[in-house]
């Protein structure tokens, strides 16, 4: 990335304390939503599906399946709507970005955990 | 008026206060040297010429040297003339981004990227033919008719037709200033601005 964009990126990104996570984990995004003038947190468990892009501008797409109909968000890195990320459980896959699970369901849609120490 | 050169670096987004995302372009703004103050009474009109990014006077020609002498600066890349400038300022003074606040409204001058010799689809938004049947071959972007026969027996001048495309000076205007950085001269402007990144452009307000 260029420096002078750099720069910037580092002085908008707030220094957030989110556990780090990749495509595969298992992760839930407790997110703010304002309701008639009341903020609530909602939260949305999944797997991830793709991390992309750097900087400020960065997202992270979760996926999961709600009532047999799959449902995916994409969650930008920085919002300040994003309250904690909690991470579930570490996947081992060898892709960086699971579009193959779209065409998947039921069993063969899982993914195998990885153990960590 | 006020105004300032400055460089297109690049794109980013910020978060406002209600969670909202805001695309924005980064642009080195200034500083900037007054070179020259044209007046009514000596040059017909007001204005006031900046000149902005540093030069090696090996590469500049005398008249540059002498020129940009006379405002006490080294001689600069790229010289601008903003008419009636609003500020109150004297030959060989230093204008930066310091003239613009958070939330202003300014407009950003720049030349659009090239985009090369490009049909009238593109280049005009014509709609092409719109069909892929009924006796339609090769000629899904055609531009049609371009006027009568034998009468007027010509075609009008000013007929949209495929050309080159881009590369012309636009403004964009009601961009708001989102952010700015003094210590690096660096301002951020809610949305997008002409020009490829590393172009010029001028900030007006």
């Amino acid at each position: 990335m260029d420096a002078a964009v750099q720069f910037v990126h580092d002085q908008l990104t707030a220094k957030k304390e989110h556990p780090k996570f990749k495509a595969g984990d298992n992760v839930t995004v407790n997110y703010k939503i304002v309701e008639g003038g009341k903020e609530r947190i909602q939260s949305f468990r999944g797997d991830v599906l793709k991390c992309q892009g750097n900087g400020a501008t960065a997202t992270f797409t979760v996926r999961k399946i709600s009532d047999g109909v799959g449902v995916e968000r994409v969650f930008p890195f920085f919002s300040p709507n994003i309250d904690s990320i909690l991470l579930n459980k570490v996947g081992k896959v060898r892709r960086a970005k699971l579009y193959y699970l779209r065409e998947r369901s039921g069993k063969s849609a899982r993914i195998r955990e990885k153990r960590v120490k | 008026m006020k105004g300032i050169i400055g460089k297109k670096i690049g794109m980013t987004s910020v978060f406002g206060a209600d969670g909202k995302q805001t695309a924005c372009t980064i642009i080195e703004a200034g500083p900037c040297v007054v070179t020259q103050v044209k007046t009514a009474e000596s040059d017909g009109y007001n204005a006031l010429q900046l000149a902005f990014g540093d030069k090696k006077e090996k590469h500049s020609i005398k008249a540059e040297v002498n020129h940009f002498s006379k405002a006490g600066t080294a001689p600069k890349k790229f010289v601008k003339e903003f008419r009636d400038y609003s500020l109150d300022t004297k030959l060989g003074e230093t204008i930066t981004l310091e003239i613009f606040a958070e939330g202003d409204k300014v407009e950003v001058v720049g030349t659009t990227k090239g985009k090369g010799f490009q049909g009238v689809v593109k280049r005009h938004g014509f709609h092409g033919v719109g069909e892929q049947s009924h006796g339609q071959h090769d000629r899904q972007r055609a531009p049609g008719s371009i006027g009568g026969s034998s009468y007027p027996a010509r075609v009008f001048k000013g007929m949209r037709m495929a050309g080159r495309m881009g590369g012309d000076r636009v403004k964009t205007k009601g961009l708001k200033i989102v952010k700015v950085f003094p210590e690096k001269n660096y301002i951020l402007v809610s949305g997008s601005v002409p020009g490829h990144n590393g172009s010029i452009v001028l900030i007006q307000k």
